[in-house]
This record gives structure tokens, C-alpha cells and sequence, in this order.
């Protein structure tokens, strides 16, 4: 065992920590110093502004190969960049859903010709990729999902049909991933196709309307007729193939709850803020710093866990279904740590400001990637081996 | 970087684990118990369903496999490997719920006297089993398995000096002095509680005592992972097993929730653990810090996972008859000793300058 960073990845942080530290300020600069949401209109414009400093710096996709603009990280160097990332205060990724969620399946499941094409303008932020899982009636229960997708063989192509919902930031992306039945007879899990699909076709209709926070995060998107060419982009629309949508879109979802799409790095930056509120407000609440202190474990352990986790998977030992157990994990701590938050600030957490904006969000996480009661359902049944029926 | 413990590590762990898994079932555990009613009348143990001398068969095997010694230097006699050795060893003696003071006697007694430079000369004794050592940390009088040891060490803060002391007991304990066991919750700790003592010369203080110290609770912790790993196994099979409404009771939704957030505490908290003994390890000037996180974190996993364990068995669970008591009983008495969650909370706490 050996918890120390080598030579090279502490010299892999130093550099990411000077640029960060540049760039970012330099970025706010460019927008005098008014940054706003990035899941608003006004803010999106702001934040792909972001995304292609971090491109261009050689930071957007570090853990990716060079030839899809990455810079070959390895999985600790990974780590360390989305450490230094939080610790320095930069934004949340408005590029995150085609990062973090649709590029594994692309590496994964895509043709050289898909992955020529998507991985790059995914990563600097020509194409901005949303996630099309949820329907009005297929929330937890994915697999009943209805949207379809039919084949048109005479003019090379599929017609979809259907409705999905909950898109985060639909409004503003100009591509959509997604789970479409192209097997009419079909239920459940058989029959499905994960296509990918450009916003702008005739009969595409996308609505964004207000998250909780205020945030127009959300969208709808209606799919009427609308005819999606299998010339759409190089290599087809098609990722894996027809049929066989789940499997490939399961690859995804673990993707979602485990490590990628919401790093340690995240959340021991929040704790560490949590400790300075703490001490600028001059705590003397013994339970209430009590649960600072809980929360920073918290998040500490998630980090020890997820380093424990990166060691076993090199050692050929994956986590599997365990990647439930970190969803509920962090989705608590992040709860747990803006309720703190808000209660050291006391009657001027009614004001907005970082933390409240942070604590409207929190409340999703044990919803979206799957709601945590549903990760429960599978930690039990596939981590503990409890018996389905 | 590499979190992860090593083949031989691993090797010694899983020797430990078949003899334990041979030599102490529960109903060796059990055998521990004292039998008959306690002051209050009360019938707290099954009455020994196994041969007592097996009780010590347990630890003599232990000593004979030199992991009495873990901790202690060669020129000592002993294996002289590090905490990242012997934690998973005391994981595995949380597990059975040992009867014996492994951590005291292994973990504590051992590398201080030899430290100190073994000046009483009972160091080999303790190696081989022979004497076996009890610690009373911060200020506690209740001496596990008292009846027991025959070497009795404090570990304290000195109020003036803010240094952490470890000393010897006057006179020790001996066996036989007509110590009375206390009426306690585990009574398989067959703990004395004593009334005063003398204390003898300082065996350690500062560095070496605070070492001591975070050892003890760094091998306290890693038995309450052991026994939540337990605990959560046992009931695994015991509601896989159990039919209710013509199925088995795990598959019913509120019971898999309960052992997922038992599985989610024990998944969070066992990693702090091996880092604790990781910096213990290594001499990292956050040692204290993640001791100290381990010891919290690790009591509240297994008190999480007793009462879990115990809400899925039912009444089955509610009595003396199952195992389930022996370890949840033993979860909660070493969730408290060796600092309780709340003072190890506070010692991060200020560390992170709170
Ligand atoms: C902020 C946010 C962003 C999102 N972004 C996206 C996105 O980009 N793309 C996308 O496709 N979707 C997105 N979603 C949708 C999200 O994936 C769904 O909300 C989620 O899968 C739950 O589905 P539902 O909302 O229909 O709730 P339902 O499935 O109706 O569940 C309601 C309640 O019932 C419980 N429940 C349901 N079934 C079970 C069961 N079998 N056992 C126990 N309890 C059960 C749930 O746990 C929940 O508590 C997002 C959601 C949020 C909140």
C-alpha cells in the first residue's frame, strides 16, 4: 500500500493547478466577472466559452487519447484533475453528459468512424449531447419506455415518434442520445436501439422548462415523424447494434452512478468550503460542528473508497454493482453537506447565493442516475446476493 | 499510489481467518459466557455449549502462530510486521467476536513494552501467551477479560502536560486475586471493573504513548468491521432463508433497503480504516486525524449494521438462543471504548481546526 502520490503526478497537479488558476480568472475576466448559470440560456453561451478554454488548454478530456483531443491521463491523474478542478472553483461541466456519459459508450460500443467524428466536437463543444432516457411514463422503470424509432428503408433512414422528458439542459444541446424501440412487437428490454440524434430535424420540437432551482435545466422533447438519415454523422446513428439498445445503454448508467460523472474531487472541495464557512462564522454550535466534521469524513471516505476502487479495478477486480453504493453515497453527502451549509448560515440561507444554489441541486441527486431507492434495489440484489423474488 | 494490501497480507489474513473460523465458532464464543444468572437474576448467556478449555485453545493457537507478536520487533520475538499487517488480523478477530484482548495484548501491550525495552522482562510472556495484557484508556476502570490479564496498562492525557502517558498498573493484575466480574452487557468480555489502583512507573509517554493509543483504537476499529461485515452476513442468510407471505423475506423491498444502507456504511467505512493504518503505517503527520476518522466511522458502521442485522431477523434476533447478541452486544461496547464516535469526531474536528 502506498497513499503518496509519485514525482510525476505531483508535477501532473502543479501544472493543472497553475493553469486552472489562470484560465479561470482570466474567463471571468471576460465576462466581468458576472458568471452566470450555466443551465440558462444567458449562462450557457458563457460556459461553452469555458469549455473551449479548457479544450484548448488540453484539459477538456484529459483522460482521453490524444487523437480525440485528450491528453492519455492516467485514472489517478484523472482523479488529481478533478480535485485541482473543484478545489480552484471552476464550473460545473455543461459538456458533462456527452463526456462523462455518452463518451464511454462511444469508446466502448462506437465505429472508428463514429469515434472520429463525435469524440472531438464533443469535447470542444461543437456538439453539445444530451440524454434522452426518460418518458412521461418510463421513469425507474426505463425498460417500459415506448418512444419508437421505425426503419425507412426507401429514403435510408428511421422515423421517430414519441416523447422524452427530463432532458437535462435538452434546450441548449444541439444532440440527443437515446433509447428508441425499433422493434414494434417488442417489450421491455428486447427490442430497443440506442440511436443518436441531431436536434434540428423537421418534427423535433424541444421545450426547456424550469428545474426546482429556477434553472430552465430542463427540457422536453417531441419526437413527430421526424426522419433521422443514416447519413445523420459519419459511421450512422446507430451506437452498437439495432436490438440491442440495453445492453449498450446499461454500459452508460454505471458509467453515471460510479465514478465518472461525479467525482470525489467534487465533493472534498465542497467539504473543505463547508470547514472555512464554518470557521468564518465563528461556530461555537457543538453539533453543528459536529456535523461538519461528519459531513468532511464523508467526503474523505468517498475518496479513500474511490481510490481503493481505482486499485482493484487495475488489478483486473472491476466494482461492478458496487458503483450503487457510490451513488447513494455521494448523493447523501452532497445533501448532508448543504444542509450544514445552510444551517450555519442560520436566516440568511434564505438569501441565494452559492450554498442554497448548491442545496437545490443536492436534492436531486437521489433522483436522477437512477433514484436512489432503485440503487438500493440493486446494491441489495446484486452486491449482498438477496433473492429477487 | 496503490490502496490495496499486499499477497502476503493477504495470506496471513486468510490463515488467521481458517483458524479462527475452526477454533472459534460461536459456541466458543459463547463458552466465554459465564454461566448461571447475573445480580439481577437475569439469564444473559446460553450456558457454555462448547468445552471450555476451548475458549483458550483459541488464543493458545494464536500464539502459536506468532500473531500475538505481529507487532513486535524480531529482536523481541516477535514478527515485527506494521499495522498494515495486523489490521486485517484484528478484522478478522472482530469478525468471530474473539474473547480474548487481541488488541491489547498484540496491538498495544506488545510493541510498547518493547519500545519501553521490555523493562519488567514480560514481554516473552506476552508472546506466547502466557500473560495477557488489558489496556484502560482514557481514564475507563473497566478492565476486559480482567479476569484474565495479568498485565494491566493505562493510557491517559495528562491534564498538566496535555502528554499522552502510558503506564503499568502497580502489582498488575493477577489471576485469582478474587476480582469479581462486572454485570456488563457483553458478558463474553468477562469484564472487571476496578475500583482504584496504584499507578506504577510510566512505560511510555508522549510519542510512543500517542502511538499506543491510536493504535488501540485503529485495531478496536477495525473489529467493529469485522463485525459489521458479520453481522450483514449473517443476515443475508438468514433472510434469504426465512419465508414470510410465501417468499423469502428478502426479496421484500423495506428489508433489501435496510441491508443496503448497512452494506453503503461498512463500503465507506472500511477503506478509512485501512488508510488509518496506512498513516499509522508510515508515521503521516495525519495520523491522529484518520485514526480518528476510522474509530468514528467504524463504530457507527457496525451499530448500523446490528440494528439492522437484528430488525430483519425479527424476534429470532431478540434472543439469547441466536448468535446475533454475541456480536451486536460486542458492536456497541467497542463502539464506546477507545474513544466513542463523539471524541473521536472532536479530535478531527480539531485537526481540521474547527
Ligand atoms: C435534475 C435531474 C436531471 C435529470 N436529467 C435527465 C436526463 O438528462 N435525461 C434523462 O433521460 N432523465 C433525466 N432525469 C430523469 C431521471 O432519470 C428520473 O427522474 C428518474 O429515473 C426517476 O424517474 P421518475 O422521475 O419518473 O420517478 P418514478 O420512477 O415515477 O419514481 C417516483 C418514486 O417512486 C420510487 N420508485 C419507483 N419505482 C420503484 C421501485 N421499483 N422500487 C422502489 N421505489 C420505486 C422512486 O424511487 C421515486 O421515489 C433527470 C432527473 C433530475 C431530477
Amino acid at each position: 500500500m502506498d497513499l503518496t502520490w509519485s514525482d510525476d503526478e505531483e508535477a501532473f497537479r502543479a501544472e493543472a493547478r497553475a493553469w486552472l488558476q489562470e484560465n479561470l480568472a482570466a474567463w471571468r475576466d471576460r465576462h466581468d466577472g458576472r458568471i452566470l448559470s450555466g443551465d440558462t440560456a444567458e449562462g450557457f453561451a458563457q460556459h461553452l466559452d469555458w469549455e473551449r478554454t479548457l479544450f484548448d488548454g488540453g484539459w477538456a478530456v484529459v483522460s482521453w487519447p490524444e487523437a480525440h483531443g485528450g491528453r492519455a491521463a492516467s485514472r489517478w491523474e484523472w482523479l488529481i484533475f478533478e480535485e485541482e478542478y473543484y478545489r480552484a472553483g471552476a464550473p460545473p461541466r455543461i459538456t458533462q453528459n456527452g463526456i462523462f456519459l455518452l463518451a464511454p459508450t462511444v469508446f466502448e460500443y462506437g465505429t472508428a468512424a463514429q469515434q472520429d467524428h463525435i469524440l472531438r466536437r464533443m469535447a470542444r463543444g461543437d456538439d453539445l449531447w444530451c440524454q434522452g432516457w426518460s418518458e412521461p411514463d418510463a421513469g425507474s422503470d426505463l425498460a417500459s419506455l415506448s418512444s419508437r424509432a421505425r426503419r425507412d428503408d426507401e429514403r435510408g433512414g428511421w422515423v421517430l415518434d414519441g416523447q422524452k422528458t427530463w432532458t437535462t439542459r435538452g434546450a441548449f444541446c444541439t444532440h440527443l442520445f437515446g433509447l428508441f424501440r425499433t422493434d414494434p412487437d417488442s417489450e421491455r428490454h428486447r427490442g430497443l436501439t440506442y440511436l443518436l440524434v441531431p436536434l434540428d430535424l423537421d418534427g423535433i420540437t424541444v421545450r426547456g422548462f424550469g428545474r426546482l432551482d429556477g434553472d430552465e435545466g430542463f427540457a422536453e422533447v417531441f419526437l413527430d415523424g421526424a426522419f433521422l438519415p443514416d447519413d445523420a454523422l459519419p459511421g450512422g446513428p446507430v451506437l452498437g447494434e439495432v436490438g440491442a439498445g440495453w445492453s449498450v445503454a446499461m454500459a452508460t448508467t454505471s458509467s453515471e452512478r460510479g465514478l465518472t460523472l461525479r467525482s470525489p474531487g467534487r465533493f472534498t472541495a465542497t467539504a473543505d468550503r463547508l470547514a472555512d464557512l464554518y470557521r468564518e462564522r465563528g461556530g461555537r454550535d457543538p453539533a453543528l460542528r459536529d456535523r461538519v466534521v461528519q459531513a468532511w469524513m464523508h467526503a474523505e471516505a468517498y475518496r479513500l473508497q474511490t481510490l481503493q476502487t481505482v486499485t482493484a479495478d487495475a488489478d483486473g477486480h472491476p466494482a461492478g454493482a458496487r458503483s450503487s453504493l457510490v451513488k447513494l453515497w455521494w448523493s447523501e453527502l452532497d445533501v448532508a453537506l448543504h444542509e450544514t451549509a445552510l444551517d450555519i448560515l442560520g436566516p440568511d440561507a434564505e438569501l441565494d447565493g452559492p450554498w442554497t444554489k448548491g442545496w437545490q441541486f443536492a436534492l436531486s441527486g437521489p433522483i436522477y442516475a437512477g433514484t436512489n431507492e432503485i440503487q438500493r434495489n440493486i446494491a441489495a440484489e446484486r452486491v449482498l446476493g438477496l433473492p429477487r423474488k | 499510489m496503490r490502496f490495496a494490501f499486499t499477497d502476503d497480507q493477504h495470506d496471513l489474513r486468510d490463515a488467521v481467518r481458517d483458524l479462527l473460523a475452526k477454533e472459534c465458532p460461536p459456541e466458543v464464543v459463547r463458552a466465554a459466557w459465564p454461566e448461571g444468572t447475573d445480580a439481577h437474576g437475569a439469564r444473559k448467556g446460553e450456558g457454555a455449549r462448547a468445552d471450555p478449555s476451548r475458549v483458550e485453545r483459541v488464543w493458545a493457537a494464536l500464539a502459536e502462530m506468532g500473531v500475538l507478536g505481529v507487532a513486535v520487533p524480531e529482536e523481541h520475538g516477535g514478527l515485527g510486521l506494521s499495522e498494515l499487517d495486523w489490521v486485517l488480523l484484528a478484522e478478522e478477530t472482530g469478525y468471530v467476536a474473539l474473547p480474548h484482548p487481541f488488541v491489547e495484548t498484540a496491538a498495544v501491550a506488545g510493541p510498547l513494552l518493547a519500545t519501553a525495552g521490555d523493562p519488567d522482562g514480560v514481554l516473552a510472556s506476552v508472546l506466547d501467551g502466557s500473560r495477557r495484557a488489558a489496556v484502560l484508556p482514557l481514564g475507563t476502570r473497566l478492565v476486559p477479560w480482567g479476569d484474565a490479564v495479568t498485565l494491566l496498562l493505562t493510557l491517559d492525557v495528562d491534564p498538566a502536560t496535555g502528554e499522552w502517558v502510558a503506564r503499568r498498573v502497580a502489582d498488575g493484575v493477577a489471576r485469582g486475586d478474587h476480582r469479581a466480574l462486572a454485570d456488563v452487557v457483553d458478558a463474553g468480555r468477562r469484564t472487571v471493573q476496578l475500583e482504584a489502583w496504584r499507578a506504577g512507573d510510566r512505560l511510555g509517554a508522549g510519542g510512543d504513548a500517542a502511538l499506543a493509543f491510536d493504535r488501540g483504537a485503529l485495531g478496536t476499529a477495525a473489529q467493529l468491521v469485522g463485525l459489521a461485515r458479520r453481522m450483514i452476513d449473517l443476515t443475508v442468510g438468514y433472510v434469504g432463508e426465512r419465508r414470510q407471505f410465501g417468499v423469502p423475506i428478502g426479496s421484500f423491498q423495506a428489508v433489501k433497503h435496510h441491508l443496503a444502507d448497512a452494506a453503503l456504511q461498512l463500503e465507506f467505512a472500511a477503506p478509512a480504516v485501512h488508510r488509518a493504518a496506512w498513516s499509522l503505517a508510515t508515521g503521516a503527520a495525519t495520523t491522529h486525524r484518520d485514526v480518528s476518522m476510522a474509530k468514528a466511522m467504524a463504530s457507527d458502521a457496525a451499530r448500523r449494521a446490528g440494528r439492522t442485522a437484528l430488525q430483519c431477523h425479527g424476534a429470532i434476533g431478540y434472543t439469547t438462543e441466536y448468535d446475533l447478541h454475541l456480536f451486536l452486544k460486542r458492536a456497541e461496547v467497542l463502539a464506546r471504548t477507545w474513544g466513542d464516535p463523539a471524541w473521536h469526531r472532536t479530535r478531527v474536528a480539531d485537526a481540521l481546526a474547527l
